[in-house]
């Protein structure tokens, strides 16, 4: 008999159109799996019934002879940073903690019109700020990989969507949402040996995901193929007028358009992100995927994004200062949190409030968004950082007239242990250096499995596109999936 | 216009002002929701999701209340800027829920404007003076703190939260209260005018920030303080008065000015101070990352063009030289829109009665609203908006007078009447008896007896004393009770008297 659980997406949606299992019998496989794996702490909630509301409609449906949505019968994850209706959502902070929302974000609206369930509200760096998951105010993730030297140290799920990297890798889930402000998608994916999409800007609402810096932020699916990624993407993609940023074009239809074919086709390999000292795997990862895109067809270019070295230091002041604004509404005064000591004044409960439903890296990025926003520093910081940002999206500009997609590893490194960076804030934030400047284009870039490193960690490669052109990325993903070949799965100890 | 001058002990000092006026956008919704923005809800029941800034939600600009600006900005004679961008205004306060204000700091959607102000409405030979306008931008306004309800806690009523507000920022141009006064005066009849604003200042939809400074005629800025929501007309006159006092006699005293934020105490006519510039905010304005830029095109601009109304001036030119009104009457009946509207809907149905072009009666309906309805609607403590006499009514009751129906002075009368039961002029005329007569045979006889009656007087005329003639008039429309056409009493009068 199939083990439900490890069916992709895919499988799922045609075996349940097709009568081949029940969409409720799918959920309960997944209900029973997610509520045997609280060691790896993956949700903040579960919401068992959910799924199985879900399941029975699809069900019903389906006997009523309705028409099945692109997501009939999937249940997935649902990061804790998208609105559910009546579902405690919290952006993984005491400040929010006990907070529901009376209201659906768009993108999980749209996911479940598609017909999908909800298993549970996925752990996540807090505000979805940080890159191991170790500044969930709930605890951090704890990755289902571990080292192949027999050690037991727990590793990092990658961040901030490091709830739905480990559930999709432990089987948990066949795919959860995510979001990537500065690689939260396809960090987190490398990790833990999955596929991850962050598409173009604007292509996801972002009504009702708890904002951290509303010019990055764009939601994405996470699964464990290429196939799974394009479906979950045209069920969260399209305009919304309720978000002034979203792009008001069509969905293209994705899954149907998928060719792993890259005849014709010219790969661009950035210079400047072959950095001093990179990691000898991830460099090895980086030439295989050079090789298989090759074999597929693709003309490989040296391409140069000049600016990269600067994209971190401009992502650093331009994500904090939109955080700082976008995190004063959490004031104590009307939902979440409110810290109000005896006789306490409005400021003073403000501070209350704040010091005590705050994380230390939800303080440290406020910190700095305040200051780079002061008088004084604003021009030194935010103006220069906006110039470099234009800059960078000239580089890839230029860069696509010579290319049609990018290639480059998602991360510098495989998952590290947890606790190992949590005291040096700098090399945390190293780890999104690959990642930062695709999202600070706005372009849309996924990062797919490549192979396991020497101490048996996945490692993931990253591709980049053109504006609009999600198409591209998910083709040449598809074509590294299909010689990567990648079926490692991580062993169950919890 | 003269100068004001303000003696002060050591000599003449200057004031300065500048005025920001803050009018609230007469939209059904807000600037960024689709809330609704009625004055006068019970508290919280016009909020949604955005403006109470519930996690993950967005604003979207309305298109009604840009519309609105750019037509205020169009009717000011002022650059519209076709790309516009909203920023952030950071701080933290309890009647702010996002914890920054959506305005337009860096890229506003309205530049550079003027009003014409006449100092005395009255004179129409008073010279115009042009105040600068530099910039109109769009904005939220923010909640409101309630600190009634409870004995230790404040309440917050966020129906205000994200209404749009324009602000409207002056050039220090301005020299004296008086022209304080008639440059918000102005600005709240275009405001009226155009329909972007409805201009009640009591109900806190115009508020203005009064900022002012003094100095020795001819000498750089001194330096201004900010007066807050000042929230009349005559009281920002009062403020630049009172405040040019106090900064003149802290001056002359050894101090000097602090650049700060001052409070209007109404009761006792006084600024006091609020913060100082040293704790000032850092608002750490920087472009709204939720919004895009604002891009208007062509086609947007000349539909709001389009869409404006004939403006006072014109309009008061107008009045002026194609109805031949002296330019007090023009100026009474333009200053605000809802008169000129009274006045052009009595002048066409006036005009229709009589079959006459409007310009040929021009004159007398507004001799008869400016002179005689709003004296009467003045004792009966209304205004024309609550007016029992329609404009309809009016022209019933001038086409009476100028058919002959009725004299002036029985006109008055009618009116009164028309006032207390809301009947129609002709109705009225016909059941009081008030018609006047034409019959010469009934006048001949009052006049004959009036001439015997006063044989002495008839001597003195016929002495050349002529002057006597109105005498007579007046006692034989007397003796008719004011019913017989004065003219063909004056004919008759002449004929008699030889």
């Amino acid at each position: 008999m199939t083990n439900l659980t490890d069916l992709t997406v895919a499988a799922i949606r045609d075996g349940v159109a097709a009568g081949t299992f029940s969409a409720v019998e799918v959920a309960e496989a997944f209900n029973a799996r997610v509520a045997a794996a609280q060691a790896l702490n993956a949700f903040i909630v579960t919401t068992p019934e959910a799924a199985l509301d879900a399941a029975r409609k699809v069900d019903a449906d389906r006997a009523a002879g309705n028409a099945l949505g692109k997501l009939a019968g999937v249940p997935i994850g649902m990061k804790d940073l998208f609105a559910t209706k009546g579902v405690q959502t919290t952006a993984a902070s005491h400040m929010l903690e006990g907070f529901t929302p009376q209201y659906e974000s768009t993108v999980s609206q749209k996911l479940w019109d598609a017909g999908a369930g909800m298993l549970g509200k996925l752990n996540l760096d807090q505000f979805a700020m940080g890159s191991s998951n170790e500044t969930s105010y709930f605890g951090n993730v704890i990755s289902p990989w571990r080292r192949n030297d027999g050690s037991t140290a727990a590793m990092a799920p990658g961040g901030s969507s490091g709830g739905s990297s480990a559930a999709i890798a432990a089987r948990l889930c066949p795919a959860a949402t995510g979001t990537d402000t500065g690689g939260s998608i396809r960090q987190p994916a490398a990790f833990t040996g999955i596929s991850g999409i962050k598409p173009t800007y604007g292509r996801c609402s972002r009504w009702g995901i708890v904002a951290f810096a509303s010019s990055l932020d764009q939601a994405g699916p996470m699964a464990r193929d290429v196939r799974d990624c394009a479906i979950m993407l045209e069920a969260m993609a399209g305009f919304d007028p309720k978000d002034s940023t979203s792009l008001d074009m069509a969905v293209p239809n994705w899954e149907a358009s998928l060719n792993a074919d890259m005849k014709g086709k010219k790969v661009g390999i950035p210079r400047e992100y072959r950095v001093d000292g990179l990691d000898a795997d991830v460099a090895k990862s980086w030439d295989d995927g050079i090789a298989w895109l090759k074999d597929a067809g693709a003309e490989i270019v040296e391409i140069s994004l000049p600016h990269t070295k600067y994209a971190l230091p401009a992502y650093y002041i331009i994500a904090p200062a939109e955080a700082s604004s976008n995190l004063a509404r959490y004031d104590g005064v009307r939902y979440g949190l409110r810290d109000l000591p005896d006789g306490a004044n409005l400021q003073e409960m403000y501070a209350a409030t704040r010091a005590a439903g705050f994380g230390a890296e939800v303080k440290r990025r406020i910190l700095i968004g305040t200051y780079v926003l002061s008088a004084g520093f604003y021009d030194a910081y935010y103006t220069q950082a906006q110039k470099v940002r234009a800059l960078i999206a000239r580089d890839f500009e230029l860069a696509f007239q010579h290319c049609d997609v990018i290639l480059a590893p998602t991360a510098p490194t495989a998952a590290f242990g947890l606790g190992e960076k949590t005291a040096d804030p700098l090399a945390m934030y190293l780890n999104d250096v690959f990642a930062v400047p695709a999202s600070l284009a706005g372009l849309p870039a996924m990062s797919v499995p490549a192979g396991l490193n020497r101490e048996g960690l996945p490692l993931g490669l990253q591709i980049v596109g053109r504006p609009f052109d999600e198409q591209g990325v998910l083709n040449a993903g598809l074509a590294i999936e299909a010689r990567a070949q990648f079926s490692a799965k991580p062993e169950q100890w919890w | 216009m003269s100068e004001y001058r303000i003696q002060g002990m050591t000599g003449e000092w200057e004031v300065v002002v500048g005025l920001e006026v803050h009018a609230q956008v007469t939209s059904n919704s807000k600037l960024f929701s689709g809330a609704a923005t009625a004055f006068g809800a019970e508290p919280n029941t016009q909020v949604s999701l955005v403006d109470a800034a519930m996690p993950g939600m967005l604003p979207v600009p309305n298109r009604e209340c840009i519309r609105q600006a750019v037509r205020t900005g169009l009717a000011i004679n002022a650059q519209i800027n076709k790309w516009s961008r909203f920023d952030r205004k950071n701080y933290f306060y309890a009647d702010l829920p996002q914890g920054y204000q959506i305005s337009q700091l860096y890229h506003p959607l309205v530049g550079e404007g003027e009003i014409e102000i006449s100092l005395d409405d009255k004179n129409p030979e008073a010279d115009v003076k042009r105040i600068g306008i530099e910039r109109i931008h769009v904005e939220q306004d923010a909640g409101k703190l309630m600190h009634d309800q409870h004995p230790t806690m404040s309440y917050v009523d966020l129906n205000r939260s994200g209404v749009a507000l324009m602000e409207i920022v002056s050039r220090p141009d301005i020299r004296s209260p008086a022209e304080a006064g008639a440059y918000l005066a102005k600005l709240r009849t275009i405001l009226r005018y155009v329909g972007s604003c409805d201009g009640n200042m009591d109900q806190g939809s115009m508020r203005a920030d009064v900022n002012v400074s003094v100095r020795r005629p001819g000498e750089p800025f001194g330096t201004r303080t900010e007066t807050k929501n000042v929230n009349s007309v005559r009281f920002v006159m009062a403020v630049v008065e009172s405040e040019a006092r106090r900064q003149i006699d802290l001056i002359e005293d050894g101090g000097t000015v602090v650049q700060e934020t001052r409070l209007y105490d109404p009761d006792k006519n006084e600024t006091r101070s609020m913060r100082s510039k040293e704790d000032a905010h850092d608002y750490r304005y920087f472009p709204d990352p939720d919004l895009l830029p604002l891009v208007l095109d062509d086609a947007f601009i000349e539909e709001c063009r389009a869409s404006l109304p004939e403006l006072p001036d014109a309009k008061r030119h107008r009045y002026e030289n194609a109805l031949g009104l002296a330019p007090y009457a023009a100026g009474v009946l333009t200053a605000d829109v809802e008169t000129a509207r009274w006045f052009e809907a009595l002048l066409a149905a006036a005009a229709a009665k009589a079959g006459k072009p409007e310009a040929e009666l021009a004159k007398q309906a507004s001799n008869w609203l400016i002179s005689e309805l709003f004296g009467a609607l003045n004792k009966l403590g209304k205004g024309l908006a609550d007016s029992p006499v329609t404009a309809e009514g009016g022209a019933e009751l001038l086409a009476l007078i100028a058919d002959g129906t009725i004299s002036g002075s029985i006109a008055k009368q009618v009116l009164e009447k028309m006032l207390e039961t809301g009947d129609g002029a002709a109705a009225i005329v016909e059941r009081e008896g008030l018609k006047q007569t034409s019959d010469t045979g009934a006048i001949e006889a009052a006049i004959d007896k009036v001439l015997a009656d006063n044989a002495a007087k008839v001597e003195e005329y016929k002495g050349g004393k002529e002057a006597l003639f109105g005498f007579f008039v007046g006692q034989t429309m007397k003796a008719m009770q004011g019913k017989s056409n004065p003219q063909v009493v004056n004919e008759l009068l002449r004929k008699k008297l030889g």
